[in-house]
């Protein structure tokens, strides 16, 4: 049975579909990308999910478990974070506050040090900046903290919307690498990218979104070969 | 007396004055921050926490420090009551909208007191019965050190609160992105009811000061002390609490030396052309916030 499931999603903006019944399915383990151009609904598909968004029709199931009407404070409990666009640090906070809100449902004192102790491994340099405040990061380091700060929830899955969205190539290499790591150490991802081409690379799924819909799915290897996705999104 | 005696005394009148309006302001700034509105009838608030007051001294005759803390359940009770029944409907309205429906609570809760206890002010006697001291000539009354002490430790606590406690930074999160804070799962509703209650709570306190310097209640008597503290906390910046600290203390000190030395019916206009030149000079308050976005 798949981790996350979504059934006939269908989600409004006031008179506009901006999702028009569409499914997916995310295994645990995996990671998915779901990939499209600018307004094709991939960012709107995360916030349903994790209840930022209420969808008209539909249903979104994880772990078995009916989550379409839960909301948003509660999603991060049944062990789902999410990465949103733009990162949404808190800019007034400090690096090191904004790590602790992300264990905000956890009450093991002991254990969140000890994920904490592990983002600093993985993330040195938010150890060297935990003081600042996380508004004086460089967009690179927000993204790694943005990162962080939903690692420190120790998600199941791990929901990350364009990571790499305005940083420089180097980091972009570097978010990317960071992804895969999360993922090898078992936490399952669901990808959004605008980078197809990244996306598929790092990617075992992904699901092809055209305006709402989802036109195209498969093994990310297939639709990297595939001449329609290498025309439209791939640039090649 | 000497000039020295007299500046002296004039300053911890405005020291006096001026803590009660920052914890009034204190209210509004944090209102402000969470829900980004600004609570009109948060004046009125102290109003219905000076009647509770009485109410709880006389029907009920409950001893002193029991009708405190029944004033300041009451308006905090209230403060979260206001938010579900006139605001919270309004999340998504435009900002217009919550405007006129907080002025319209405002007189909501100023018709219900006129209807219940009319409009003969109410003669109250001081709950303070400390004696004043005297220091270098300075008369220092009771009422001030009162005043000064329960402000000064309501503001440590307070700030302590906000900068140390996971509450606290719950609520700092929920000011600056409620769906990030969501993300977090912070119960963003809880956390404005949570920021409502402890602005009542501290309108409640603020009133009984009040009422203990101007002994006598009506229904209207939150009106003035609201409308100065809304200056105070924008004059400090809105949004921030230290803003609203010193903004409220400063206006208190600025009202009672133009009362002192220049003129009393001028005092007023001194005190909003204050705030006139200060907005000219720093449109974010004194310690308000630039929005700085890094993209």
């Amino acid at each position: 049975m798949a981790m996350l499931s979504v059934k006939d999603l269908q989600v409004y903006y006031g008179m506009i579909q901006a999702i028009k019944g569409l499914s997916f399915e995310v295994n645990e383990g995996e990671v998915v990308a779901l990939i499209g151009a600018n307004g094709a609904g991939k960012t709107t598909i995360l916030h349903t999910v994790t209840g930022l968004i209420p969808s008209k029709e539909g249903k979104i199931e994880f772990q078995g478990k009916d989550i379409t009407k839960a909301p948003g404070h509660k999603i991060v409990t049944y062990g789902m974070a999410h990465v949103p666009e733009g990162r949404r640090v808190f800019a007034n906070l400090s690096v090191y506050e904004n790590l602790k809100l992300g264990a905000y449902t956890r009450n093991d004192k002991k254990e969140i040090e000890d994920t904490l102790k592990m983002i600093y491994q993985r993330f040195p340099r938010l150890e060297e900046r935990k003081n600042q405040m996380a508004g004086t990061l460089s967009g690179g380091e927000q993204q790694m903290l943005a990162m962080g700060r939903a690692l420190m929830s120790q998600p199941k899955i791990i929901l990350m919307d364009e990571p790499s969205m305005g940083l420089s190539p180097i980091f972009v290499e570097e978010i990317f690498k960071i992804i895969q790591d999360v993922a090898a150490s078992g936490t399952t991802v669901l990808l959004v990218e605008q980078n197809a081409k990244k996306a598929l690379s790092i990617a075992n799924r992904a699901y092809v979104l055209e305006t709402g819909k989802i036109v195209l799915e498969g093994d990310a290897n297939v639709l990297m070969n595939d001449e329609s996705v290498k025309k439209a999104y791939l640039g090649e | 007396m000497n000039l020295f005696q007299s500046i002296m005394e004039q300053l911890l009148n405005g020291l006096r004055t001026g803590s009660i309006y920052a914890l009034i302001a204190l209210g509004y700034s944090m209102v402000y921050g969470i829900a980004k509105m600004i609570n009109f009838a948060h004046g009125d608030v102290i109003m219905v926490g000076a009647y509770a007051l009485f109410m709880g001294m006389t029907a009920l005759s409950l001893p002193l420090p029991v009708a405190i803390i029944f004033t300041i359940v009451v308006c905090a009770v209230l403060g979260i009551a206001i938010e579900k029944v006139a605001y919270k409907p309004l999340r998504n309205a435009s900002s217009l909208a919550v405007l006129i429906t907080a002025i319209g609570m405002s007189f909501l809760l100023q018709s219900l007191a006129l209807i219940i206890f009319s409009a003969t002010p109410i003669p109250f006697k001081s709950i303070i019965s400390m004696k004043g001291i005297k220091i270098a000539g300075v008369d220092i009354p009771g009422i001030t050190i009162i005043t000064l002490v329960v402000t000064t430790a309501i503001m440590v606590a307070l700030t302590l609160f906000i900068n140390k406690t996971k509450a606290g930074s719950a609520m700092r999160a929920v000011s600056e992105d409620r769906g990030a804070a969501a993300l977090m799962g912070i119960n963003v509703n809880r956390t404005i009811s949570m920021t409502f209650a402890i602005g009542s709570a501290l309108a409640a306190v603020a009133g009984i000061l009040y009422i203990c310097q101007y002994q006598s209640i009506t229904p209207t008597l939150g009106a003035l002390p609201g409308i100065k503290a809304f200056v105070a906390a924008v004059l400090g910046g809105i949004g921030s609490i230290p803003g609203a600290m010193v903004g409220g203390i400063l206006l208190g000190i600025v009202e009672s030396m133009s009362k002192a030395y220049i003129s009393t019916e001028l005092a007023d206009a001194i005190v909003f052309g204050v705030l006139v030149v200060i907005l000219l000079v720093k449109p974010s308050g004194l310690l308000g916030k630039l929005k700085a976005e890094k993209v």
